[in-house]
């Protein structure tokens, strides 16, 4: 695929300007990226570039300083510095959206439109059964009120819930797991079960945040052919961010390479590999 | 002498502002009927005020600020061993006012059989190795368990300390012994006051300093300052966790004795649940003044003491002397949402 | 489950009127035994406790307002059931209630004051008073809610404890006399043992003072578990294991915080308007922290996380403090001579307390931990499903795997 024919596809998430700063550190500076609907696209960087931060701000963790979120062509996060934040503010783009109505909308506000996300560290409730992990992301969308779910009159709902989950489980090999506890599962499972989870809440667009880290190079390669599964089984729309360059390379469609904030380099795997500075921003850990 | 100028005319010129506003913008407001409740009620107040200040001798108005001071600086002394135990070890220590309480009864029962010169000090001592036994005994062993877990083992310390306490006086108010100098009395700004009063801000201020010199100077309050940054890495870089976080409940537990002494000359009456309220308002202080801050806690209860003494001062007729103790707890939601920090604190973020 | 709970109140109905048909029962049976103390305190404090563990077990809030809420639903009840026959006498400093009837003359005025129609009138005054009392802790759970809730873990206890100290404030406030009957004490309002079936001269024909606080507790806290059990029950839990994956999932934490924390409130309310009814008068003076505490004491002894390991500790407690440990309290020479040293006053809460910190410190999943009680028929879906295959998880077997856990824990660790 080449830059041309990209630009004339979908946009399922934009990014345009987005800036992130703590204080007087950027983490992430005028960022702006795109990632068509249906593909798998990457964001990359060497340790402390700001990926993680870029995801948070897209999951609404984070409030951009400044800057424009798309999703699906509706605006859904737009902020520009305020306050105190405009007297330290050290990025580009400081007027652009300023007057603008701005919008900040909490995390589980974003996983409603249809964002989910997995985590680096990762985040399952570690009370729960792996079958009840799955189960409660489903809560989101589920038909519901308190009251029927006390007095028991959402049977209906609470049973396709449920019938739902086990065909997730079964997906993703995990039903014979299905009543141990999340954490005892190996570190393999826990990450898949993340998918499983982030699948469960019905996502147009699923965010992966490292999704290979501690898997051995087997799952490492299964885990390619999963994301392109379930990529097409759920008409999703992938963005990752990887420290495994082979999977990388292997899966994305389209790659952004982002330093210190602020994107050094993007294209197809062949152009970004072959990028100068992409090698150097990687010296050292560019056979990993 | 009475009140007379300045303060009269302020409550005056306010009132008049009040019906300045409601008379010639009737047609500006945009809630009516708010503006006249508003206004009603500025002038009730307005008028209270001025009466109350007619009233009351200036020698009323300065005997009130200087109790308040006082207990301000009785709070601050408690404060500072929330604000130490709170910094390091993130653990709101309830049972804290609870020693505060048995260093009073300790007090009693000493004096009762010793000097005074010799009881205090002893008072002092045993409080510090009560401290010292609590944290051993119920915090230790739950370094690594969930917060609630600890905070859990704090209430129910307090829970054991005031039950013993019940057990031991019997559930009767115990009567603090007169300490003849500091109970005797002295004549300030023509008001008759007790030198505890004069004696404890002083006091107060004495003791932060040594105690802002220690953390500052020494190894030890090296080691304490760094232990409040960063619990795991300082116990990787070698620190002595342990003998730091007794140090502090060491110094806390010293003060909150001294503290006892000062309170209890003033308020000479314990109960067993004598030391809840003060301990609770002392922790309220430490958060307004921002949690981990000396300074801080110290401002916040000298703060604290003089509004709570102003509410208990206000004319009896106006009945607000029982908020006394919920103005407090208003006042710390009130900074909690607005400042969660408090007035010198950092803010903490989580990592996703 | 709606099975046992029938059991449970058919025996409780029994063991009361027992000795009213059986003569020679022993002391044990007769209204007067501490058992029925013990029973309906333990009814009331179970279901405050189980509201609090609502909160602070299954949703991880750390909440310590829980008197506050208690004394909201205390005075609801009590203003709004005072028979208005009674106002002017309870009210007598603040020359009668500004209240001039109550619910229960209400119902009276339409199902008449005599006979059955006098009883219907109670029952649907009292319970209309009751549910009442929770919807206004509710309300205020929810006015409070709104800037706390945001607060995190200890900031949030110390913000609710501040709160029930401002609530005992306000309703002590002798200008609000004339509802709140000041500092004094609302009472003459009926109670559990207003619900004895009398004849007209009042002799006592069947007892239900027991069967009362029994039957509105066991509604309530069924309808907790249900609520604990169901997809909020879940989205509770996910909160309290992880806020950050929560939100991630899509469950807004303000508003399932605010859920739980005004569903906790309500049955607290609810438990507080039982505990006035137990007591028989209101008085903002009982709802102090330490209240609270003993609450929070007792769903730690139970287990955080475990509505059977609260009701089970509830009743241990309240049996211990109220009946089982009275001994302790009272000076004992023995047949030999022999006086026993330190019993006298106050000794029974230093062992009490004693013992709360030697659970708290060595025991500190309680006696349930996270696990439920099982009962044969009962199929709520299993927490541990490990445990589930030992099968009989019955409080005598719970101390074991509470070791057992704690060594697996320490393994992991």
């Amino acid at each position: 695929m080449s830059a041309e024919t990209k630009k004339n596809q979908e946009s399922a998430l934009h990014l345009e300007n987005v800036t992130m700063q703590f204080g007087g550190v950027v983490s992430v500076n005028n960022l702006t990226l795109d990632v068509p609907k249906g593909k798998i696209i990457a964001l990359i960087g060497p340790n402390g570039a700001g990926k993680t931060t870029a995801f948070n701000c897209i999951t609404g963790v984070y409030q951009p300083t400044n800057g424009l979120i798309s999703f699906m062509s509706q605006p859904m996060v737009r902020t520009y510095p305020r306050g105190k934040d405009a007297k330290i503010y050290k990025g580009e783009h400081k007027d652009t959206y300023a007057g603008q109505p701005v919008l900040t909308p909490t995390p589980d506000q974003i996983t409603q439109l249809g964002i989910a996300r997995t985590f680096q560290n990762i985040r399952l409730w570690k009370s729960m059964t792996v079958f009840d992990n799955v189960l409660t992301a489903k809560h989101m969308r589920a038909k519901q009120n308190v009251f029927s779910a006390i007095l028991r009159t959402n049977m209906k709902e609470e049973k396709r819930m449920r019938e739902e989950t086990m065909d997730l489980l079964k997906e993703q090999g995990l039903e014979s797991f299905k009543d141990e506890l999340a954490t005892s599962l190996p570190y393999g499972l826990q990450r898949r079960l993340e998918i499983a989870r982030a699948l469960a809440t019905n996502p147009k667009l699923l965010l992966l945040d490292e999704p290979a880290a501690g898997m051995n190079p087997q799952e490492t390669f299964e885990l390619a052919d999963f994301v392109h599964e379930i990529r097409d089984k759920y008409d999703l729309t992938v963005f990752l961010i990887e420290h495994h360059m082979d999977l990388v390379m292997n899966i994305s469609d389209y790659i952004y390479v982002i330093d210190f904030g602020s994107e050094i380099s993007q294209g197809v795997p062949e152009v970004v590999q072959s990028d100068h500075k992409v090698i150097e921003a990687y010296l050292g850990i560019a056979e990993d | 002498m009475k009140v007379s100028g300045a303060a009269v005319c302020a409550a005056d010129a306010v009132m008049l502002w009040y019906s300045h506003v409601n008379r010639y913008n009737p047609g500006n407001s945009r809630n009516p009927v708010w503006r006249s409740v508003l206004h009603d009620c500025g002038r009730a107040v307005c008028m209270r005020l001025t009466h109350a200040l007619e009233k009351n001798s200036m020698e009323y108005v300065i005997s009130v600020l200087l109790s308040g001071i006082s207990v301000g600086g009785q709070y601050a002394l408690i404060a500072i061993g929330y604000t130490l135990v709170y910094g390091i070890l993130r653990l709101i220590n309830f049972a804290h006012g609870d020693v505060f309480m048995v260093a009073g009864l300790m007090g009693i029962y000493f004096t009762a059989v010793m000097p005074i010169t010799l009881s205090i000090p002893l008072v002092i001592l045993v409080t510090v190795a009560l401290g010292f036994t609590i944290e051993r005994v119920a915090y230790k062993p739950l370094r690594d368990a969930p917060r609630m877990s600890v905070m859990i083992s704090a209430i129910g310390v307090s829970y054991l300390l005031q039950n013993s306490a019940t057990y031991i006086t019997g559930g009767q108010p115990m009567t603090y012994p007169t300490i003849p100098f500091l109970a005797s009395t002295i004549k300030v700004f023509g008001t008759h006051t007790k030198w505890v009063v004069i004696l404890t801000p002083l006091l107060v201020l004495l003791l932060v300093f040594l105690l802002t010199q220690l953390i500052d100077r020494t190894k030890i309050g090296m080691a304490m300052r760094a232990v409040s940054k960063d619990f795991e890495t300082s116990r990787l870089m070698g620190i002595k966790i342990n003998s730091v976080i007794s140090m502090t409940f060491i110094i806390g537990s010293a003060l909150a004795a001294v503290g006892s002494v000062l309170f209890f000359t003033n308020y000479p009456a314990i109960t067993p649940m004598a030391g809840a309220m003060p301990g609770l308002k002392a922790f309220v202080a430490a958060v307004f003044g921002g949690i981990g801050s000396i300074p801080g806690a110290v401002i916040g209860a000298f703060l604290i003491g003089i509004c709570e003494t102003i509410i208990k001062g206000l004319p009896s007729s106006w009945d607000v002397s029982v908020f006394s103790d919920a103005f407090t707890f208003a006042l710390l939601i009130v900074i909690l949402i607005l400042k969660p920090q408090g007035l010198f604190g950092e803010a903490a973020t989580d990592k996703v | 489950m709606a099975g046992y709970i029938c059991l449970l109140l058919l025996i409780v109905t029994i063991l009361e009127n027992l000795s009213m048909f059986i003569p020679g029962m022993p002391q044990v049976l007769q209204p007067t035994s501490p058992l029925f103390t013990v029973l309906k305190k333990g009814a009331v404090y179970s279901l405050v406790a189980v509201s609090m563990n609502l909160l602070n077990g299954f949703t991880g809030l750390f909440s310590l307002g829980q008197a506050g809420f208690m004394l909201l639903g205390a005075y609801t009840y009590a203003i709004l059931t005072v028979p208005a026959k009674m106002k002017d006498q309870v009210y007598y400093l603040f020359g009668g209630s500004l209240l001039k009837t109550s619910l229960v003359d209400i119902f009276g005025a339409v199902f008449g004051t005599e006979g059955v129609g006098r009883a219907i009138a109670m029952v649907l005054g009292v319970v209309l008073a009751i549910v009442l009392a929770g919807c206004v802790a509710a309300f205020f759970a929810y006015l409070i809610g709104l800037p706390v809730l945001r607060l995190k873990s200890d900031y949030l206890a110390i913000a609710t404890l501040g709160f029930a100290e401002i609530i005992r404030a306000i309703f002590q406030w002798q200008r609000l006399g004339p509802i709140t009957n000041g500092a004094n004490m609302i009472k003459g309002f009926p109670t559990f043992t207003s619900f004895n079936i009398t004849d007209s001269s009042g002799q006592v024909l069947f007892r239900l003072s027991t069967f009362v606080p029994f039957l509105v507790s066991s509604i309530c806290i069924l309808l907790i578990i249900l609520l604990i059990n169901s997809s909020y029950g879940r989205a509770f839990k996910s909160i309290r294991d992880d806020e950050i994956a929560s939100e991630a999932m899509g469950i807004s934490l303000s508003k399932h915080k605010m859920l739980a924390f005004v569903i906790s409130s309500f049955f607290s309310g609810m438990g507080g308007a039982l505990f006035a009814m137990y007591v028989a008068n209101a008085q903002a003076k009982a709802f102090t922290s330490v209240m609270t505490y003993e609450i929070l004491l007792i769903v730690v002894v139970g287990g955080i996380g475990s509505i059977s390991g609260s009701v089970i500790a509830t009743f241990l407690y309240v049996a211990c403090s109220e009946w089982w440990l009275r001994f302790l309290d009272s000076e004992m020479v023995l047949s030999s001579g022999f006086k026993v040293p330190l019993l006298r006053n106050g000794f029974r809460m230093v062992v009490f307390s004693v013992v709360i910190m030697v659970i708290v410190l060595f025991f500190s999943r309680g006696i349930m931990g996270d696990r439920e009680l099982r009962l044969p028929g009962i199929s709520a879906r299993p927490v541990r499903p490990k445990s589930a295959d030992k099968g009989k998880a019955a409080a005598n077997a719970a101390a074991q795997t509470v070791t057992e856990e704690k060594s697996s824990d320490e393994q992991e660790g």
